[in-house]
């Protein structure tokens, strides 16, 4: 039992507006860090800019409230000179996506031990309303009042692109489930991303609404969980099963399925493309969206390797003060 | 025959090497440097290589230089022209001969003058030397590819291999021209080719036959030339480029503040090196990103100076552009950081491998709002240890970012470099925040010296928020009130303007001068020795030095405003002199700025200077 609470964590009053995804998601965060149990004075939680990188200045942790999009690389520099840290990283869309693109897929590439909170609400939320990096094409927003003619990204991709090895899919409203699933993103050693789904009621009002109520998620969600069949529907009468190059629906029961023909969730699988698959699926193509952990793979950390590569080295090398080092070149004596 | 050899005394001397960039001018150079350095000569390097990594083979584009300045008493540059050149083709020939002294020797391998290398290098007849106007009697022309070859005719080596040596060959014949002892030369090869031991033999027999080429020909030459020792500083020393000093000093630093070095960088010229140099020495703990851009390099140590590190990050002019954003998040935050700008010619890519001082202003000012930072500038290559040191000390005392200013000459160049002791340098002690304080501490709490407490996570108790944003004075949290941001903003500039610096020293005629040059970072050597030579010729000179540019040091107005006469040379268009005049009330100098991506001559300087007293 973690001998932390809720109130360990928690610190100040939120300002964002009532009814902002991101107030569901501070109270699972602030949850999960309890169970989690590591001490608010070991964790770090650092954010870049935008509504959601506000974040800080409600954790009772150590934490920075940065610079536009550049958190992932603040997050590296601080994980890898004191990696005894649990450093956390909050970023929006366009903070995660646009401006720090760069360092989100360098980040996942390095698997360096942090873990990436990308809270999706598809908007530029604190600029008042633009079209951002998610935002479908055709979006109409205040900078493109006759829609975008752009596509979107879509974050597992570029997180599976970029060679990640964890993403997780929750939704902002789901406490329980954001709970578990930040859990499990702790649990995994290396970069983890966590994309949270969460409504913007002002400038993006109900651009998750398939999934944002328990209804809604009953019907138009797959909760996929580890060794588990990935089965759902409100009476998990659908299931999902492999056909040719793709996945298909199907219902249990019909058209000579079986339960056992339905796929059993592997996200500890080295070969992404079906996670990925898992991971693309909704946004009305027939398909629910997956929830849960969708990819764990154990990987070598970039901060446990040049840890250990720096004790290799000074197991090798005969220097180890600066005193020493100056020895080790070619010196000569003026007498 | 040795006895009817004419042994001439000289004060200085400065050769040039100069070849294909992949002719190895620079190790040649450097072995020179080291067998002169290692009697006790005062030394001054430079190499000046193309921006090209491979050029064609003889083309034009493709020489590389490497001068060596040695002397009997101190020598402050690498020399503004040679006195003896080594060209190693057709193309160094014609690019390089500019940078030699009317009746400099000349030493040219023969057998890289043929037909094609002349056409390569642009040459219209066979006359090179009559098209360059270039007396015979001044050129030691021999066949040294055919000799080495010869030499190594046995050695069972690959011919692409034998071709490698060369250089030192050439080294060796330069060695003998100056009476330098071999033996030196060949203990530097035996230690630095220990696992390939026949690659060093070979390398001592090229030398040696280079050597005794230049003893049996002896008639041809003008000449033995000896340099004497005249004044020793006794101890230990060895050779050291201004980046490698520059490592060291940080290495020193985190070393005496008992914290771990980070770096967080990425590859550009001519700031490479330092990175190279750190990622090394992982025994001592350093830790080195290369990170996904210049952005990162500073973002990422800006992450690292939060966790507890002394972090640096390291680049050149354009990096500086992109680091700026995170260098200003630095300030806010004052967090300590150290930022390295090796700088080179601008604008934008502009000459990546030559030498400028266009980036002051950057460095004080280039930043949104108001952004004050403590700027350096190291003088010399072995001043950059220091320089580092006292950059990192400084950041760390009073938690800040601070810039830290080389240029690609300093950088590249060598000097001899006396072992330091690092117990004799100064203690670094941070503004920890003390354990007392917990229960009433709040991050914005400052020290008596205005400087705000560092609480590094991990410590219970301490747990804060910083932010890019405003904070109010007291609590730390996000404030837009304005009479707190107006303290902020002061609070900010106090301490910087609190930071206590060295006085300026006046060196040369300190209470009579007529004239006084004014300069700053690594143009130091060249301003000496131009008031060293109107001294000798009994002009009244006097010279300062700027190390630390923000703040200026306290006696700064009370020196520039005490000569009748002050000139600040730099080699920008009049960046510092803009700084001082902005600084110092009714402070109106002349200037001599020059930007050529090379090295000031110091006889541009006096010439210049002279110009100045005669008016």
């Amino acid at each position: 039992m973690s001998e932390f609470t809720v109130n360990s964590f928690k610190k100040g009053q939120p300002r964002w507006c009532p009814g902002c995804g991101d107030h569901f998601f501070l109270a699972s965060f602030h949850k999960a860090l309890a169970e989690i149990g590591v001490a608010p004075w070991n964790t770090a939680v650092i954010s870049g800019i935008g509504c959601s990188s506000r974040l800080p200045h409600y954790m009772a942790t150590y934490g920075m409230n940065t610079i536009h999009g550049r958190a992932a690389a603040i997050a590296t520099g601080a994980k890898v000179a004191n990696p005894e840290l649990s450093v956390w990283q909050v970023s929006g869309d366009g903070d995660g996506l646009a401006i720090g693109g760069n360092h989100f897929i360098h980040a996942n590439r390095r698997n360096i031990n942090i873990n990436i909170l990308l809270l999706n609400n598809r908007i530029y939320g604190l600029t008042k309303g633009q079209y951002s990096p998610t935002s479908p094409r055709g979006f109409v927003s205040k900078s493109s009042p006759y829609g975008t003619v752009e596509d979107p990204f879509r974050p597992a991709e570029l997180c599976f692109g970029a060679r990640g090895h964890f993403f997780a899919r929750t939704v902002a409203t789901d406490g329980p489930h954001t709970v578990e699933v930040l859990k499990e993103a702790y649990n995994h050693k290396g970069t983890t991303v966590t994309e949270i789904l969460q409504n913007c009621v002002i400038f993006n009002n109900g651009t998750h609404d398939d999934v944002y109520d328990k209804a809604g998620r009953a019907k138009n969600a797959i909760y996929v969980r580890h060794g588990e069949k990935l089965v759902f529907g409100e009476n998990k009468e659908f299931g999902l099963v492999q056909q040719g190059f793709g996945l298909k629906v199907v219902e249990i029961g019909k058209d000579g399925y079986t339960l056992d023909d339905v796929l059993v969730h592997d996200a500890h699988c080295e070969d992404n493309t079906l996670q990925l698959k898992l991971a693309l699926m909704g946004n009305g193509d027939g398909f629910p969206v997956a929830l849960g952990v969708i990819r764990d793979v154990e990987a070598p950390t970039y901060d446990e390797c040049v840890s250990a590569q720096i004790e290799e080295v000074k197991n090798k090398k005969p220097y180890h003060n600066f005193q020493e080092l100056l020895e080790t070149n070619d010196i000569w004596e003026v007498k | 025959m040795t006895e009817t050899l004419e042994v001439k005394e000289l004060d200085q001397v400065v050769v040039r090497f100069s070849g294909d960039s992949g002719d190895g001018m620079q190790l040649a150079g450097n072995i020179f440097s080291t067998v002169s350095a290692t009697v006790g000569n005062s030394i001054s390097t430079f190499p000046d290589y193309p921006a090209d990594i491979r050029a064609p083979q003889g083309s034009l584009t493709g020489v590389s230089g490497f001068q060596v300045h040695i002397g009997a008493g101190q020598v402050y540059t690498p020399g503004d022209q040679c006195d003896v050149l080594v060209c190693m083709n057709a193309a160094a020939l014609k690019t390089q001969y500019r940078f030699a002294k009317p009746g400099a020797a000349i030493i040219i391998d023969t057998d890289s003058f043929g037909p094609k290398d002349l056409a390569k290098a642009e040459f219209k007849t066979e006359d090179y030397l009559g098209e360059m106007g270039i007396d015979p009697d001044r050129v030691i022309a021999c066949p040294l590819t055919t000799m080495v070859k010869d030499c190594l005719a046995e050695s069972g080596m690959e011919p692409k291999a034998i071709l490698k040596c060369r250089n030192m060959f050439a080294l060796g014949l330069v060695c003998w021209l100056f009476d330098r002892d071999i033996d030196i030369a060949f203990n530097f090869l035996r230690e630095k080719f220990a696992k390939k031991p026949a690659i060093a033999e070979s390398n001592i027999k090229v030398i040696q036959a280079g050597y005794d080429y230049g003893h049996n020909t002896h008639s041809n030459v003008a000449g033995v030339r000896r340099i004497e020792t005249k004044e020793k500083k006794p101890g230990r020393y060895m050779d050291i480029t201004g980046n490698k000093a520059t490592a060291y000093g940080f290495i020193a630093a985190a070393e005496k503040a008992g914290l771990k070095l980070y770096l967080g960088s990425y590859p550009i010229t001519p700031a490479t090196d330092v990175l190279h140099e750190l990622s090394k020495h992982k025994s001592l703990g350093v830790t080195t990103v290369q990170c996904e851009d210049e952005i990162a390099g500073c973002a990422s140590s800006v992450g690292a100076a939060f966790a507890g590190a002394l972090a640096v990050t390291s680049t050149s002019g354009p990096g500086i552009c992109l680091k700026s954003e995170a260098m200003n998040l630095a300030v806010i935050l004052e967090l300590p950081l150290v930022v390295l700008d090796v700088q080179r010619g601008g604008p934008a890519t502009g000459l990546p491998t030559k030498s400028e001082q266009t980036d002051l202003l950057q460095a004080l000012f280039g930043r949104n709002g108001e952004s004050p930072m403590p700027v350096m500038a190291a003088m010399s290559p072995t001043d950059c240890f220091d320089a580092a040191y006292e950059a990192s000390k400084l950041a760390l005392e009073h938690m800040t970012p601070v810039v830290l200013l080389t240029d690609a000459y300093v950088a590249n160049g060598s000097g001899a470099f006396k072992l330091p002791n690092l117990a004799e340098y100064p203690a670094i002690n941070p503004p920890y925040v003390p354990e007392e304080l917990k229960g009433q501490w709040t991050p914005y709490m400052r020290a008596e010296n205005g400087t705000r407490y560092w609480a590094i996570p991990g410590r219970e108790g301490f747990e804060n928020i910083t932010a890019g944003i405003e904070k109010d004075s007291k609590t730390g949290a996000i404030s837009t009130d304005p009479e707190n941001h107006q303290l902020m903003t002061n609070l900010r500039k106090q301490k910087i303007e609190n930071i206590e610096v060295p006085d300026l020293e006046v060196l040369g005629d300190k209470d009579d001068a007529e004239l006084l040059i004014v300069g700053f970072g690594g143009t130091y050597g060249h301003l000496h020795a131009a008031m060293d030579e109107m001294r000798a010729a009994g002009r009244k000179v006097a010279m300062v030095h700027f190390r630390y540019i923000n703040p200026l040091p306290k006696n700064a107005a009370e020196v520039l405003c005490k000569y009748p006469k002050v000139v600040v040379a730099e080699q920008n268009t009049g960046q510092l002199a803009a700084w001082l005049r902005m600084k110092v009330d009714g402070f109106c100098p002349a200037q001599y700025n020059e930007v050529k991506g090379q090295p000031f001559k110091v006889a541009d300087l006096t010439a210049a200077f002279e110009a100045l007293l005669e008016k």
